[in-house]
């Protein structure tokens, strides 16, 4: 089976990536070995929150005393100044709505009542311009009796902080009697569900209407349009107080719906998505990655002209760690990493732990190396590259937003 | 030699340890969406499996509301197994028989030999307002049901007395499982499966004896005969195969994927003799003509709208693309895709009478989206979901082979190889 492009890879680089090259014209494959990290979705994507502990105001500022070797300066500064502007156009296309600024930080308030730093937010989701004061008095924090992937207490003592005088208020309505009889399952997208199918918001909004009387704001779990795109605009103009959603315990109902119209968005660009499917193993031939091989399609195999790795990093199994090595799963590929298993990890749990920084090895041009040569037409993209420790900067999305354009650059040169 | 240390306590044959408690697969169990009495399939996969270890009384009759679409394995980014874990767990652990409905449900065969043989008495019966009714009240088999009509020649009958002779002029041959429902209810689809090969240039031939593949006796937790016929049929497979070098395809997306993964993973029947040349007559079609061994020429005359559905099964063994790429193919084809949804029959699970709601819940999404798609019929590799769609959609659905069947130029795609 014959495509111009295959990603491995089906998360926020591999598709970000598919778009664009899609949206150029070119017949995509992704294969996808289940549905990826976007699920856990905070609402935020990150471009550089941090440096050395210390909130960044301007990430695009803050890049340039990043080292050489990551991913950010191995993109360029100039192509990142770029991308940054293209990537939320990409997105708006797929019609997912982000603001923010790459040149400032706006801040979000996290489920633990902390304000983060951040660089896209998405609609559903309140920005604040500060990280030093929250802008109501008087807040009443809602949750569905019975949903425990919310945790009041949490934002409650977080609040306390910017003396917020905060409320918690449960509340039952007899549309989620039914999902609360399986308590196990009584999660956010069981919820966002009932309110996709129905029409629950209406009777909702004015129970919020009523308990939120005489506050100034209203705080509530992301639990709001899985399927259905607007649920949360709706709800916001239903209810005649400011809204403030917090991301609940994944998997996440915007995440979801992200993931859903990222996929569609690739699909009608004609796209070929492979959910299920895992890449086996390659076949190489003078340098080049000529076809790979999967668990479903077998001796039928997928060939294109470029192929680009976006498999994740530990979590999805991209790169993998033993007791005796590391190693990339997939392909076989070069790692960028320490040999000595004693230098993986540093014992104080919280420090910048090295074996965040490790991936697959490539060239300035994103191939691939594979015994010490690159590939020419395999790219990589997104945390599976190494250079950066993307938990502790606040840079996992923009890394895998802005290294898949620029892999797609690449291609479409 | 120095004595093992640990001896494997509560230990289990599948990777249910691999569940990292990420609960993506209870967002697409299209069960938990419309039915919260199933504990979904975190819960009842992995989740579960740990207690049903330590001690199988954790085992819940409520298992069996699962439809194994296979969905929840799918999703999952850690591949773990959770359909089959559910699965084994009912048939390791229900204490319940299976009822005479279920038997009744369960034996296509027998019952198919049956009611084809006095099909002009039984399909006028069953499609009896009463006789539905009362098959409603004793049997629990759902009213709203109407049982697929019964032909009065079966395939094979057809096979041998119309087709058989002509089979060996060809160079190159296949053998075709048909499965029960060509057989007993429905003939005209391996009459195409048929014309078609024969066109490609490929003899078609019936196994020694092939027996129902068993995915309903599975699913009605009737294990023991399953596990008797799937051994029957992995040899008749192996005489093909094996002896004849012979690949064995089918039109049943269902079939072929309990042949060739239920087999071993729910039955304990080893297939690797047999796995990889046991497929879809569309993915056979496909790699012909991908590999440039084979061109179709299509009717210039033929004009149709068609959406696909892509079955549960033909998801999890991911290839509908074998399917839509052969129907976008045909010039004149107007192809519209289907979000991938469960239709909710799943076999004969939509057939009891507790299950009816659940199983039109599940379905409700992919019938909306038929109907608004202005389509001349939809598509479908699964023939049970193709009784679904049909009785509660306004439209007809047809198996792709009979697409490629009506819309094939038969002599212009033969005088092609025979040059």
């Amino acid at each position: 089976m014959k495509f111009d492009n295959i990603i491995i890879g089906g998360g926020l680089s591999g598709l970000t990536c598919g778009i664009k090259l899609a949206e150029q014209g070119k017949k995509c494959a992704i294969v996808s070995s289940g549905q990826s990290a976007i699920h856990f979705f905070s609402g935020s994507f990150d471009l550089l929150g941090k440096i050395d502990g210390q909130d960044v105001k301007n990430p695009l500022e803050a890049i340039k005393i990043l080292p050489d070797t990551h991913p950010y300066q191995r993109v360029g500064i100039e192509n990142i100044s770029r991308l940054v502007v293209e990537a939320p156009r990409l997105l708006d296309r797929a019609g997912l709505n982000f603001f923010g600024k790459a040149d400032e930080n706006h801040f979000v308030l996290t489920p633990m009542g902390i304000m983060k730093p951040t660089w896209l937010t998405i609609d559903d989701f309140t920005r604040f311009e500060q990280n030093d004061a929250f802008p109501w008095k008087k807040a009443v924090i809602l949750n569905f009796s019975g949903f425990l992937d919310f945790h009041t207490l949490f934002v409650q003592d977080g609040l306390k902080k910017y003396n917020v005088d905060t409320q918690i208020k449960n509340f039952a309505m007899k549309e989620f009697e039914a999902i609360r009889r399986n308590p196990s399952e009584m999660r956010s997208t069981n919820i966002a569900k009932v309110f996709d199918s129905g029409d629950a918001l209406d009777e909702f909004a004015q129970k919020v209407n009523q308990l939120s009387e005489g506050f100034e704001v209203v705080l509530l779990p992301a639990v709001f349009g899985l399927f259905t795109k607007n649920v949360a605009l709706n709800l916001k103009a239903k209810v005649n107080k400011p809204v403030v959603l917090l991301p609940a315990i994944p998997p996440s109902v915007p995440g979801i719906r992200s993931q859903i119209l990222l996929r569609k968005r690739f699909e009608e660009l004609g796209g070929t998505y492979f959910l299920g499917d895992i890449v086996e193993q390659g076949t190489f031939k003078n340098n080049r990655l000529v076809a790979v091989q999967t668990n479903n399609h077998g001796d039928i195999k997928l060939e294109a002209d470029q192929f680009v790795l976006a498999s994740g990093s530990f979590y999805s199994k991209g790169i993998v760690a033993t007791r005796e090595k590391l190693y990339e799963p997939i392909l076989g590929l070069d790692i960028d990493g320490d040999t000595d298993s004693e230098k993986w990890l540093d014992e104080k749990f919280f420090n910048d732990q090295p074996y965040m920084h490790y991936g697959v090895k490539t060239d300035s041009g994103f191939h691939a190396l594979k015994n010490g040569k690159p590939i020419e037409n395999l790219f990589v993209a997104g945390s599976v590259l190494g250079g950066a420790n993307a938990l502790k900067e606040g840079s996992g999305a923009g890394i895998s937003l802005l290294t898949s354009l620029h892999v797609a650059e690449q291609i479409l040169k | 030699m120095k004595k093992e240390m640990f001896e494997p306590f509560n230990s289990s044959d599948n990777n249910f340890e691999q569940c990292v408690k990420c609960t993506i697969c209870t967002v697409y169990c299209p069960v938990l969406e419309v039915n919260p009495d199933y504990p979904g399939p975190k819960q009842s996969g992995p989740d579960g499996e740990r207690l049903r270890l330590k001690d199988q009384n954790f085992y819940d009759e409520s298992l069996k509301l699962c439809l194994n679409c296979k969905r929840c394995e799918v999703a999952c980014p850690h591949g773990v197994k959770i359909g089959d874990i559910i699965q084994l767990a009912r048939i390791k652990y229900s204490k319940k028989k299976p009822k005479v409905r279920d038997m009744i449900l369960a034996n296509t065969d027998i019952v198919g030999t049956m009611a084809s043989t006095f099909a002009p008495i039984v399909n006028p019966i069953v499609a009896l307002k009463p006789v539905r009714l009362m098959m409603d009240g004793v049997l629990k088999i759902d009213h709203h049901r109407i049982f697929p009509k019964y032909a009065g020649m079966r395939f094979e009958t057809w096979y041998r007395r119309y087709a058989a002779s002509k089979q060996n002029d060809f160079k190159k041959h296949v053998s075709y499982f048909h499965g029960c429902y060509v057989n007993y209810n429905f003939p005209k689809q391996g009459k195409d499966l048929v014309k078609i090969m024969n066109a490609a240039g490929y003899g078609v031939h019936l196994l020694e004896k092939e027996k129902c593949c068993g995915v309903a006796l599975i699913s009605n937790g009737l294990i023991n005969q399953a596990t008797k016929q799937a051994k029957h049929n992995v040899e008749a497979f192996k005489k093909s195969i094996v002896d004849k070098n012979m690949p064995v395809i089918s039109t049943s997306s269902t079939c072929i994927f309990t042949i060739r993964d239920e087999y071993p993973h729910l039955l304990g029947v080893k297939n690797d003799e047999i796995r990889n040349e046991s497929e879809l007559a569309t993915r056979f079609l496909f790699r012909l003509i991908d590999s440039g061994k084979l061109t179709l020429v299509f009717k210039k005359d033929y004009k149709k709208r068609i959406a696909y559905h892509t079955p549960c099964h033909m998801e999890k063994l991911g290839w509908s693309i074998y399917s839509t790429a052969l129907l976008k193919m045909i010039p004149g084809i107007d192809f519209v895709s289907l979000e991938s949804r469960c239709c909710g029959i799943a076999g004969t699970y939509g057939f009891k009478k507790e299950n009816y709601k659940t199983s039109q819940g599940v379905g409700k999404p992919l019938f909306d989206q038929i109907e608004s798609s202005d389509v001349d019929f939809a598509a479908t590799d699964c023939e049970t979901c193709k009784w679904q769609i049909e009785m509660s959609t306004t439209k007809k659905v047809e198996h792709p082979i009979s697409i490629l069947a009506e819309a094939l130029d038969v002599e212009a795609t033969v005088k092609l190889w025979q040059k």
